[in-house]
C-alpha cells in the first residue's frame, strides 16, 4: 500500500512538472513555430539563480524564486530578440540555434559553479504521514504550485484577450495577422510567458532534485516525448501525456529493480507504441500539411 | 605510348577546362591532395589523432545530411546508428574475436537493422514531430546498456578493442581513405534518379507519391543507407579509440551532427564534411583555452548563423560562383559571360 502512495505521490509531481516544461514548450512552438531545444536549459538556469540566491546571498527562498523567474524571462526575451527572431524564416537554423543557447547555458554553469552537484533547502521543512507515509511537505508544495499554475495559465489563455490573441495567432499565423493582432509582438510575449513557465518549473522543483550543468537533458527528452504522445499543439494532449509519463516513470522506479536506469527508456518505449498506433499523438488533430 | 601521351592530354585539357574554372572544384582538388599528403607533412601522433577522428564524424555528419537534408527525415537521435554501429562492431570483436575487417561492416548493418527500427515508425510522421520522436531511440538504448552492465559494461563501456592498424598512420590512411571513398559515395547517390527522389520526397511528398514512386519504399531505404554510413562510422570510432562507453549514444552527440551540417549547409554533402573538418580540428586548438572552448564553439556557430542562415560553405559558394540563367552552367562569379554559352551574367 505505501508503494502505491508513494508511486502516486512521485508520478503527481513528476507529471506537474513535465505538464508545466511541455504546455509552455507547445505555447512557443505553436505560436512563433520555434521549436526550442533550449526551453529545459532556461529552466536550468532558474535553478542556479535560486542557489545563488539561497546560497552566496543568504536570501529566502521566496524572493530568490521570484528573481530567478524575472531572470529568465528576461533571458529568454533577450535571446529571442537577439538570436530567434532574425532567422525564424530558416527551420534548421532555428533548431541549432536553440541548441547553441542550451550549450552556451550548460558552459556557462559549468564554468560558474564547476560540475559538482549541488543542492537547495526545502521552502518548508517537515512531513505529514498520508496511510502511514511521509509525504515531505515540499512534495506537496511542489505539487500544489504546479495545478495553481496551470489553472492561472487556463483562465489567461481562455479568459482574456491576449490569450485570444495567443490562440489566434497558433491557429493560423496569417490571418491573425490580418485580424489587426501584431504577430511579432504576440510571438515575443508568447516566448516571456513560456519561459517564465519553465523557470517557474526549475524553481520549484529545484529542492527535489540534485543541481548539475546537464540536469536539463533528462527533462527535455521527456518534455519532447510529452509533447509528441499529447499531439503536437493541443494543450489538454500535453497535460494527460504529461501524467501517463509521469507515473509510467514513477511506477517503473519503484516496481522494478534496475527502475532508475530503466525509467526513461519505458516511458519512451510508451510513447513510440502509441506513435505506432496513433501517429498524431493522443488529442493531436491531423493538419493538412502545408504547401 | 602514343595512347598514353593522348590520355595524358585528354586529362590535362580536363583539369583545365572543367576543373580550374571553378573555384569548389579546385577546392575539392586541395582537399583530397591535404587529406592524402598530410603525414608527410608532419608525423605528430597528436595531430593524426585529431584528423582520423575528424574522417570519421565527417563520414558520421555526410550520413546524416543523406537522410535528413536530403530527404527531409528530420532525425535527431542520429547517435544511435552511430552507438548501434560502434557497439556491435565492438561486441563481436571481443566475444567472436572477429577481426575490425569482419566486425566494422557487420556492425553497419547491425545499425542498418536499427535504421529500420526507428524506419518503420518515422514513415507516419513528418517534421518537427518526427524530429521529437527520434530523439527518443538512443535514450532508450542507453538505458538498456545500463540494464546489462554484464554484457555492455554499462557506465564504464567496453575496452580492450582490437586495433585496427598497427601503427596511427597506417589507421590514418586506412580511415581518411575510406572517409574519402564513403562520401564520394553519398555524393553520387544523391546526384543520382535514387537520390533526385529523395530530394523530391523532401520538397513534396504527395507529388512524388502522385507520380508513381513508392515513398515508402525510398523512406525506408533513405534510413537504411544513412543509418549503414554511420554504423561505419561508429565501428571505426570503435576500433580506432579501443573503447566504447554510453557517450557514443549521447544526445548531445545526435547535436553535435546536427550542428555540423547546418552549420555547414544541409542537403549539400560536401558542406557537413567541410564543417566537421573546419569546426573539429579548431575545437582540438583551442585545448589551451580548455574551458572555454564549447562556449566559443557555441557563439562561433549562433554568429554563423545569424548571418548565414543557409550554412557557411554554402554561402562562400554562392559568393565566388553564380549559375548561368541560360545554360545552368555553373561559373566564376568575376565572369562577364558565361564560359559555355556567352550569354551575358550581368
Amino acid at each position: 500500500m505505501s508503494m502505491v502512495l508513494d508511486i502516486v505521490v512521485m508520478g503527481l509531481i513528476k507529471g506537474s512538472i513535465y505538464a508545466l516544461l511541455a504546455i509552455s514548450f507547445s505555447l512557443i512552438f505553436g505560436v512563433a513555430r520555434i521549436v526550442n531545444i533550449a526551453h529545459t536549459a532556461f529552466y536550468m538556469v532558474a535553478a542556479y539563480c535560486i542557489y545563488t540566491a539561497t546560497h552566496y546571498l543568504g536570501w529566502h527562498p521566496v524572493p530568490a524564486m521570484l528573481i530567478a523567474i524575472v531572470i529568465s524571462i528576461l533571458l529568454g526575451m533577450i535571446t529571442y530578440k537577439l538570436v530567434l527572431n532574425p532567422i525564424r524564416e530558416h527551420e534548421g537554423a532555428v533548431l541549432i540555434a536553440t541548441m547553441a543557447i542550451a550549450m552556451i547555458f550548460q558552459e556557462i554553469m559549468t564554468l560558474a559553479f564547476t560540475g559538482t552537484y549541488l543542492s537547495v533547502p526545502n521552502l518548508i521543512d517537515g512531513f505529514i504521514e498520508i496511510l502511514g507515509v511521509k509525504v515531505f511537505n515540499q512534495q506537496l508544495l511542489t505539487l500544489g504550485s504546479a495545478v495553481v499554475v496551470m489553472v492561472l495559465l487556463v483562465l489567461f489563455l481562455f479568459k482574456t484577450k491576449l490569450g485570444l490573441a495567443l490562440r489566434s495567432t497558433a491557429q493560423d499565423r496569417e490571418v491573425a495577422n490580418l485580424m489587426g493582432i501584431n504577430e511579432s509582438k504576440v510571438a515575443m510575449i508568447t516566448m516571456g510567458i513560456a519561459i517564465g513557465l519553465a523557470g517557474f518549473a526549475g524553481a520549484i522543483v529545484v529542492p527535489l532534485e540534485i543541481l548539475e550543468p546537464h540536469m536539463w537533458t533528462t527533462p527535455l527528452v521527456m518534455m519532447m516525448a510529452v509533447v509528441v504522445l499529447g499531439g503536437l499543439g493541443s494543450l489538454k494532449g500535453s497535460f494527460v501525456a504529461a501524467y501517463i509519463m509521469g507515473f509510467t516513470e514513477a511506477s517503473v522506479v519503484f516496481l522494478s529493480p534496475q527502475g532508475a536506469f530503466l525509467k526513461v527508456s519505458v516511458a519512451l518505449l510508451i510513447m513510440i507504441i502509441v506513435l505506432l498506433i496513433r501517429p498524431e499523438g493522443l488529442f493531436g488533430v491531423y493538419f493538412e500539411e502545408e504547401r | 605510348m602514343k595512347l598514353i601521351l593522348f590520355y595524358l592530354r585528354k586529362l590535362l585539357a580536363v583539369v583545365r577546362n572543367e576543373v580550374l574554372v571553378l573555384p569548389s572544384r579546385v577546392a575539392v582538388i586541395i582537399f583530397f591532395l591535404f587529406i592524402l599528403l598530410l603525414p608527410s607533412f608532419t608525423d605528430d601522433v597528436y595531430i593524426l589523432r585529431v584528423f582520423t577522428l575528424t574522417c570519421i564524424f565527417a563520414i558520421f555528419a555526410a550520413s546524416w545530411d543523406l537522410l535528413c537534408g536530403f530527404t527531409g527525415q528530420l532525425n535527431f537521435g542520429h547517435a544511435l546508428f552511430f552507438g548501434v554501429g560502434a557497439y556491435s562492431a565492438a561486441l563481436m570483436n571481443i566475444h567472436w574475436q572477429l577481426a575490425p575487417w569482419f566486425s566494422i561492416p557487420l556492425g553497419a548493418l547491425v545499425a542498418v537493422a536499427a535504421g529500420l527500427t526507428v524506419g518503420i515508425p518515422a514513415l507516419r510522421l513528418k517534421g518537427t514531430y518526427l524530429a521529437l520522436t527520434t530523439m527518443a531511440f538512443p535514450i532508450i538504448v542507453i538505458g538498456l546498456i545500463f540494464t546489462f552492465p554484464g554484457f555492455t559494461g554499462g557506465e564504464l563501456g567496453i575496452s580492450g578493442i582490437q586495433k585496427l592498424a598497427p601503427t596511427r598512420i597506417e589507421e590514418y590512411y586506412v580511415i581518411s581513405i575510406l572517409m574519402l571513398v564513403l562520401c564520394t559515395i553519398m555524393w553520387k547517390i544523391t546526384d543520382s534518379n535514387t537520390g533526385i527522389i529523395f530530394h523530391a520526397i523532401r520538397e513534396d511528398e504527395i507529388a512524388v507519391r502522385a507520380s508513381g514512386v513508392n515513398t515508402t519504399r525510398y523512406k525506408l531505404l533513405a534510413f537504411c543507407l544513412s543509418g549503414f554510413f554511420a554504423g561505419l562510422a561508429g565501428g571505426l570510432y570503435a576500433h580506432f579509440m579501443r573503447i566504447v562507453g554510453p557517450s557514443t549514444l549521447d544526445v548531445s552527440l545526435s547535436f553535435q551532427v546536427v550542428i555540423w551540417s547546418i552549420f555547414g549547409g544541409a542537403a549539400t554533402i560536401y558542406g557537413p564534411v567541410a564543417a566537421v573538418f573546419f569546426l573539429y580540428p579548431t575545437l582540438e586548438l583551442f585545448h589551451l583555452i580548455q574551458d572555454y572552448r564549447t562556449i566559443v564553439f557555441a557563439i562561433v556557430v549562433l554568429l554563423v548563423l545569424i548571418f548565414m542562415p543557409d550554412g557557411l560553405f554554402r554561402w562562400l559558394r554562392e559568393k565566388v560562383e553564380e549559375e548561368c540563367p541560360r545554360c545552368k552552367v555553373r561559373n566564376v562569379a568575376w565572369r562577364k559571360t558565361c564560359r559555355v554559352c556567352t550569354a551575358s551574367l550581368e
